[in-house]
């Protein structure tokens, strides 16, 4: 940007180093920036791990980083999902673990002692770094025009889209998948223009990288197969190809069966299917070729028509016969609720529940991206003119991911970096044509239209070009407001939306002054220090990850949501009544619910919000026993208040969440901030847990599973005799279902 | 597995085909000849045209082949117990398979025929830009043949790591 204003300057040979350093000094400018906007949360809070799956992260990476590399390939996770455990070395992708690890033994041996906290917290952002110069090569593999890959690093260092997800203590997955992901389709480029074993053995090394990484690498694993096939389609079939293509999969495939928790899948899935079948039909189409070099056209007609037939024909008949028998695996879950968006809602409620599986909005493109967004269909229209094997390669990149991104929320990741590259392709060719401030003197405008001819055909006698000031001095200055005003919308998007770490809540005063709301860490801390070391914590799944780092102790289930049923038995214990839900507790030994209530403060992410996907989860298992008809009213309202149904007031979610809230009011006034409601004026009863815990908001919210009574009673007619209630003849011989277990 | 059916093809064209080369064929083929004459026919002209080097590394690829088909054979006979092993051992055959196949194509591109036709559209400028690539960027068979040290050694470190 700066520089295209030099070039002037320094043009020239003698100038070229200058550029070339000033090259340098933009990208590492730009890596800086991408590193420091994503600081907000660092700054404005502290040094802490977001959200949910990065505590699990977290504490794998301490794991690893404690009992070293092959303890963590064998660990036996028995602190989760009580009782059962979780085979965690073979069920996580290492890659990102292995990172931090290796960048904090690198450290400590240049005796930098750092604390594996701070890596991890600040690997994102660092790696959103190596992410803007992965995509100044990628798109300079795109476009002979500098300013190109200098835009594309700058917008792919601060777009939002990205941003989201590596900002200072997300310390997911993506924080490096999204690098890997550009890196590996810069190399997979360079291979593809120079068909050379190596770079195509190196696309297969930062695949293999990529795969340890991220569950998104099927993504590429179906991509570059399509790309090649394109290509092949459109009769540019090369000995470039070839090379590139058979050994990016021959290694490839190789390298991804390394990790444990892809072992077979490469061979066995439907989802990696594809680049199998290009990788034979790229044989065929390799030795067709090679025939055809001995051969006239004629006959070699003949041949090849009745070849493909046959081999096609046999082997798409061999992958129906395969998947029919179930030697190959049918399709992910997940990947059918990519083309059947319902799909997920039907069959998979545990998918549908989260929300970044959802479909996305469309203000959420402009949120995302900015101007971007509509520059990106005029960088695809420039790819079809200049139509080479790379452009090919943007082309299908922009369309397959651009349908992802509209099916999933969280795929928008995937289109970021295309759309980046598309945008950066459109605004360079602009500037280019408007910024050159050249005099029109003859000898310029001679060489302007020699220039433009090359471009314009039609343009070639006439001189013809861009030379007032006026014009040229509108459409710089309205890109460089739309420049500004998209590094200002990044700037406010990312200090306001992606910022919060969400362990940490903060809120404005009505003074202005900040206000913040530490009711999770108080309350996983309270867990730390008043529960024995082995005390189950049960929870609805979202907090699992949260449990198990914060407060170190075992929990019932977690994020990683690998049983359906485990999840769905906290479902029902959830939204049972108590008689029914007791019963479930002490089978599977719980001995503290959690709960997470924002009536008070009006936080809308509690359990009572997310109370109906337990209920579908559970009546997913149990059909007969949990009903999602019976917690709407008979005119169909969720309703917590005074009309709410039975079914759910004896819930106990619905007890857990409202249990003595109004003795925080006014008798009688007591308001449910969330869902704008007035509660019934007493609170429920609660018979067989006991509140040992209420955070400071009321956020979080610990209850004691009571153990059975002393004397033998059931606890409903424990808790009427302390009450001192009379009993009741009538109700002890009807009486309500039996506590006892054993 | 279409990798090994084009494999086996090609080691089926080269066996039916080997008593050909002692009767002298045609030098030229007719419009509408057989499937058979016309496998003839390429089987000569490639034994006319490739050279020693080349060759061999075909009688290399063809080997791997054979290799390959073997252990397949074995797991659909014997079944797949130690998968490990079986998967690694073919995929070392049909990636090296795959990497010497590029090797030749690298080394023997221009001493093989090549195809190159009068340039009068857009496709065949490509044609021609790939040439001069290829000429330009120079990659020399030392070049080529360091490349596929690289991409071997990577594929037997896999293989053994994966063999378990």
């Amino acid at each position: 940007m700066a520089e295209s204003s030099l070039d002037v300057l320094l043009k020239g040979s003698s100038g070229r180093n200058t550029r070339g350093l000033l090259r340098i000094i933009i990208l590492l400018t730009i890596a800086a920036a991408a590193v420091s906007s994503r600081l907000f949360s660092v700054i404005r809070f502290e040094s802490i791990i977001h959200e949910f799956d990065p505590w699990f992260n977290f504490r794998a990476t301490k794991y690893l980083v404690q009992n070293g590399f092959y303890s963590f390939w064998d660990w036996f996770d028995d602190r989760t999902w009580h009782p059962l455990g979780r085979v965690t070395g073979g069920t996580l992708y290492p890659g990102l673990m292995v990172t931090s690890g290796i960048i904090y033994h690198i450290l400590r041996f240049l005796t930098i002692p750092v604390d594996i906290r701070n890596i991890c917290v600040l690997l994102a952002p660092g790696f959103s770094g190596l992410t803007a110069l992965a995509m100044y090569f990628l798109t300079c593999e795109m476009s002979s025009s500098p300013s190109a890959g200098l835009l594309a690093a700058a917008f792919m260092g601060i777009t939002p889209g990205y941003i989201s997800r590596s900002v200072a203590g997300s310390y997911d997955n993506e924080a490096i998948a999204i690098f890997l992901l550009v890196f590996t389709f810069f190399l997979w480029i360079k291979a593809v223009k120079n068909g050379s074993i190596m770079w195509g053995a190196l696309t297969a090394l930062f695949y293999g990288y990529m795969v340890s990484a991220w569950g998104g690498y099927v993504f590429i694993t179906n991509l570059i197969p399509l790309h090649v096939f394109v290509l092949i389609c459109m009769g540019r079939y090369s000995t470039r190809l070839y090379i590139s293509y058979t050994t990016w999969y021959a290694l490839g495939t190789l390298g991804s069966m390394q990790i444990p928790f892809v072992g077979f899948l490469p061979i066995r899935n439907s989802d990696h299917m594809s680049a199998l079948g290009i990788f034979g039909l790229i044989q065929l189409v390799a030795f067709a070729e090679f025939v055809r070099g001995y051969l006239p056209g004629k006959q070699f007609q003949k041949l090849l028509t009745s070849m493909v037939f046959l081999v096609f024909g046999l082997g798409f008949a061999g992958l129906i016969l395969l998947s029919v028998s179930g030697v190959i695996a049918p399709w992910s879950g997940r990947f059918y609720s990519l083309w059947d968006t319902g799909y997920a809602k039907i069959h998979i409620p545990i998918i549908a529940s989260v929300s970044e599986h959802q479909p996305t909005a469309w203000p959420a493109f402009f949120f995302d991206l900015n101007f971007l967004i509509w520059l990106f269909p005029a960088g695809v229209f420039i790819c079809f003119q200049k139509l080479k094997d790379e452009h090919v390669f943007v082309i299908i990149y922009a369309v397959l991911s651009s349908y992802f991104a509209g099916v999933m929320v969280r795929l928008m990741l995937t289109l970021t970096p295309i759309v980046c590259v598309a945008a950066a392709l459109a605004l360079s060719a602009i500037l280019d044509n408007f910024l050159v401030l050249s005099k029109p003197d003859p000898e310029a405008v001679a060489k302007a239209s020699s220039d433009d001819s090359k471009s314009f055909r039609s343009s070639r006698n006439a001189v013809v070009g861009i030379y007032s000031y006026f014009s040229k001095t509108v459409v710089t200055c309205s890109m460089s407001l739309y420049l500004l005003l998209f590094v200002a919308h990044c700037t406010w998007v990312t200090s306001n939306a992606y910022s919060s770490p969400s362990v940490v809540l903060a809120s404005k005063m009505p003074d202005g002054s900040q206000f913040i709301i530490d009711d999770y860490r108080e309350a996983y801390y309270w867990l730390r220090q008043n529960t024995p070391d082995n005390a189950k914590i049960m929870s609805w799944w979202d907090y699992g990850y949260q449990i198990g780092g914060m407060a170190d102790r075992p929990t019932l289930v977690d994020n990683n949501t690998w049983n359906n049923t485990h999840i769905a038995t906290v479902g029902k214990a959830m939204s049972s009544r108590e008689e029914v839900s007791y019963p479930i507790l002490r089978q599977h030994d719980v001995d503290y619910v959690l709960v997470v209530f924002g009536g008070l403060l009006g936080y809308s992410g509690d359990d009572l919000n997310k109370f109906l996907w337990m209920v579908r989860i559970a009546e997913g298992i149990w059909p007969d026993e949990v009903n999602e008809r019976d917690y709407f009213t008979s005119r169909g309202e969720y309703r917590v208040d005074e009309e709410a149904t039975p079914t759910m007031k004896n819930s106990l979610m619905y007890k857990m969440s409202y249990y003595n809230y109004n003795s925080l009011f006014p008798a009688g006034q007591a308001v449910d901030r969330v869902r704008g409601v007035k509660l019934p004026a007493e609170s429920p009863q609660l018979n067989t847990l006991e509140e040992a815990f209420t955070s400071e908001n009321w956020i979080i919210r610990i209850y004691k599973v009571k153990d059975l009574d002393n004397l033998g009673r059931d606890h409903n007619n424990a808790v009427a005799f302390d009450k001192g209630l009379k009993r009741k003849r009538a109700t002890k011989k009807k009486g309500p279902r039996v506590l006892r277990t054993e | 597995m279409p990798a090994k059916r084009h494999a086996a093809s090609t080691t089926s064209a080269s066996t039916a085909s080997t008593p050909a080369t002692l009767s002298s064929g045609p030098a030229t083929l007719k419009t509408n000849a057989s499937a058979a004459e016309i496998a003839q026919h390429v089987w000569q002209q490639y034994l006319a045209t490739t050279s020693q080097r080349t060759m061999l590394l075909d009688a290399f690829m063809a080997f791997l082949v054979l290799v390959g088909g073997l252990q397949f054979l074995y797991c659909v006979l014997a079944g797949n117990y130690p998968f490990n092993a079986f998967l690694s051992g073919f995929c070392a055959a049909v990636g090296q398979f795959v990497l010497t196949a590029s090797l030749r194509m690298q080394t023997s591109d221009k001493s093989g025929p090549v195809v190159s036709k009068p340039s009068s559209k857009g496709k065949n400028a490509r044609f021609v830009d790939d040439d001069d690539e290829e000429q330009v960027s120079g990659y020399s068979h030392e070049r080529a043949f360091a490349d596929y040290i690289f991409g071997s050694l990577i594929l037997h470190f896999f293989c053994i790591n994966f063999i378990n």
